[in-house]
């Protein structure tokens, strides 16, 4: 059982032999893997301060979303950017449908039994799509705007990563922007504080958090669409996804948007540089850092114990 | 009929067992039960909830499968050692975990715990994806004869057994009315003047071993150990097992891990069943759908039955 990694593929031969074009594209992959983290720890952010549930499903989701992406190509024949907008808003119609039907009975309840009804969640998605698509991998093409590579001249960068970085970034920052600069996200902010209180001053709390799950995991649904044409779509590619996600959470802590983004960004940049250097330790460079970050600042580096 | 009648009766049925169902399946059975428990002490007793167990079931099976593999120690060696080396893992990932509270916990033992498994992936000694073949049973003490299913068997009860009743004098003890106070009330069990961090480490290297004997265990029945022990599905099958027996009690745990493997182990023919019953094909693939099913068992144990099966019970008995 491998991590899915974002392998290079089309990298024209030449480049190789040459260290520092070599040191670049796997920075630039790590930053791919990173905008990966970076979304999904995102959105368990958000949904974690709102609903106190660690969504262990996240990572499934982000699967669905990049199946639904390969279903809606391969069998209905639509294209890749409509895909970018439907597959995520089925992932967040379908979040809805978990959090009003099940979610919502175990607010009152210990907060493990959040990760374990999610953690059931996975076992159930990732079985479905197993008996329907096996375990071996499916492709998705790069949507021909986006292929090929442009000279930088002084690296190759093919199109489709720079616009992986580029999207997820600004999907990120759009949702930093509107949950720390605007009235909804003010709402949010006070959610997060004193749920009661501001349900006190007439705000709609539970149509609130319902919405907030269906965003925080429409984010898991968008990545991996952005994912499904660079790696192998696999029904295991989200659980795999999401325990190195859960290291990413557990280093930067849970306490602050950009801080997630940071964190996320920098851990892939950190596992790119690993895999230049010492290639073996690149799928558990993580974790080498969780520990690190667990004995030097145990709260994680942005984070407050909540 | 009270507890300790229920216990001996339980006892005499195992021990009546191997005589009239397959002794392999048998101690498969209480090597995953004794495992249940072991994880049953920390998320039942202490409230705290590792998703990293896997981890220390399937190392303290490599160290065992390979060390009676390679070495010809005697088989009670091995299974003390693959204890020890469970242990000291436990120690290692129990520190750094109770660093952090709550949900934290969690997700630090299922991250250390995906460490364990790329060391066993790619681990020479451990033969990766294949695993490890062929281990001996040897001889218990070097007069006992364990390649009988029989005698072998006996073993795994004692081995059980004792587990079993370590957890519950653990549980019943001093030490375990100090943890059973740190699951209700942390910050009112620092107040009382507790040491509460060293308590949870305690019993998380306590579970962490016990976790590793079963392991252990299971290896010497089954002869071989491979990854799908580290795995963190392992992880997750544990506290299912535990989920469906019921966490905090003493028997649940047992029982669910029976009906666990029992469903794992059986699924295909009732998926036949189905199949032929309903006449919709999609059924006969049921036997490797097992993950649909126990996360479809999960959801609904933690929707409606979040006591299990022995919990709900009990609370009928009270009324």
């Amino acid at each position: 059982m491998k991590r899915n990694h974002i392998y290079d593929q089309d990298q024209d031969m030449d480049i190789f032999g040459i260290p520092h074009q070599a040191l670049l594209s796997q920075l630039l992959l790590g930053l791919v893997n990173g905008s990966f983290y970076a979304m999904l720890s995102l959105g368990l952010a958000i949904i974690f301060g709102l609903l106190n549930v660690i969504n262990f499903s996240h990572g499934a989701l982000y699967m669905t979303g990049a199946f639904a992406a390969y279903i809606g190509v391969t069998s209905f024949g639509l294209n890749y950017w409509t895909m970018l907008l439907l597959a995520p808003l089925a992932v967040g119609l379908f979040g809805i449908l978990i959090e009003r039907s099940m979610l919502r009975w175990l607010y009152r309840f210990d907060h493990l039994y959040g990760l374990l009804l999610t953690f059931g969640i996975t076992l159930l998605l990732e079985g479905v799509f197993r008996s329907f698509f096996g375990v071996s991998g499916q492709t998705l093409d790069v949507p021909e705007q986006l292929q090929g590579a442009t000279d930088l001249g002084f690296m190759i960068l093919p199109n489709y990563r720079a616009w992986v970085v580029a999207a997820s970034l600004t999907v990120c920052l759009g949702t930093w922007f509107v949950i720390e600069k605007t009235r909804l996200g003010a709402y949010l902010r006070a959610g997060t504080e004193n749920p009661k209180l501001v349900e006190a001053f007439g705000v709609n709390v539970p149509l609130m958090v319902t919405l907030t799950y269906g965003f925080g995991v429409a984010l898991a649904g968008f990545a991996g669409v952005l994912a499904a044409p660079v790696i192998n779509v696999t029904p295991l590619m989200g659980s795999n996804l999401i325990i190195v996600v859960f290291a990413v959470v557990v280093i930067g802590g849970m306490g602050s948007i950009l801080g997630s983004i940071l964190t996320g960004l920098a851990l892939g940049v950190i596992e790119g540089l690993t895999r230049v250097f010492y290639p073996e330790g690149s799928e558990v460079v993580v974790f080498v850092v969780m520990v690190i970050v667990l004995l030097l600042r145990p709260a994680g580096l942005f984070g407050k114990e909540k | 009929m009270n507890k300790k009648t229920a216990y001996v009766l339980a006892l005499l049925l195992f021990l009546a067992a191997p005589f009239v169902a397959y002794p392999v399946f048998l101690m498969k059975l209480l090597c995953f039960a004794l495992f249940a428990c072991a994880f049953n002490l920390l998320i039942g007793f202490t409230g705290l909830l590792s998703f990293g167990h896997a981890a220390f079931f399937g190392s303290a099976g490599y160290v065992t499968g390979y060390l009676l593999a390679t070495s010809g120690l005697p088989t009670e060696f091995g299974i003390v050692l693959g204890v020890v080396a469970a242990s000291l893992l436990g120690l290692v990932i129990g520190a750094l975990a109770i660093r952090r509270q709550g949900i934290y916990f969690s997700m630090i033992t299922l991250a250390l715990a995906q460490m364990v498994y790329f060391a066993a992936l790619r681990a020479p000694f451990t033969h990766g994806e294949d695993g490890l073949q062929g281990v001996p049973r040897g001889r218990l003490f070097g007069v006992l004869d364990l390649s009988s299913d029989l005698s072998m068997y006996y073993v795994v009860l004692a081995i059980t057994t004792s587990g079993f009743a370590l957890v519950m004098r653990i549980v019943h003890s001093p030490f375990g009315e100090v943890l059973k106070a740190i699951k209700d009330n942390e910050p009112r069990a620092v107040s009382l003047g507790y040491e509460v961090d060293r308590y949870k480490l305690l019993a998380f290297v306590l579970s962490a071993g016990l976790a590793g004997l079963a392991g252990s265990t299971k290896t010497v029945v089954l002869g071989f150990e491979t990854l799908t022990d580290v795995h963190w599905t392992m992880s997750g099958l544990v506290i299912l097992m535990t989920l469906v027996g019921g966490m905090g009690t003493m028997a649940g745990p047992i029982l669910g891990a029976f009906i666990v493997v029992a469903l794992e182990n059986k699924l295909g023919d009732v998926g036949a069943w189905l199949a032929e019953q309903s006449g919709v094909a999609w059924f006969s693939a049921l036997g490797e759908s097992v993950g649909m099913v126990t996360g479809l068992i999960f959801i609904v144990c933690v929707l409606l039955f979040r006591r299990g099966i022995v919990g709900e019970i009990a609370l009928r008995l009270k009324r």
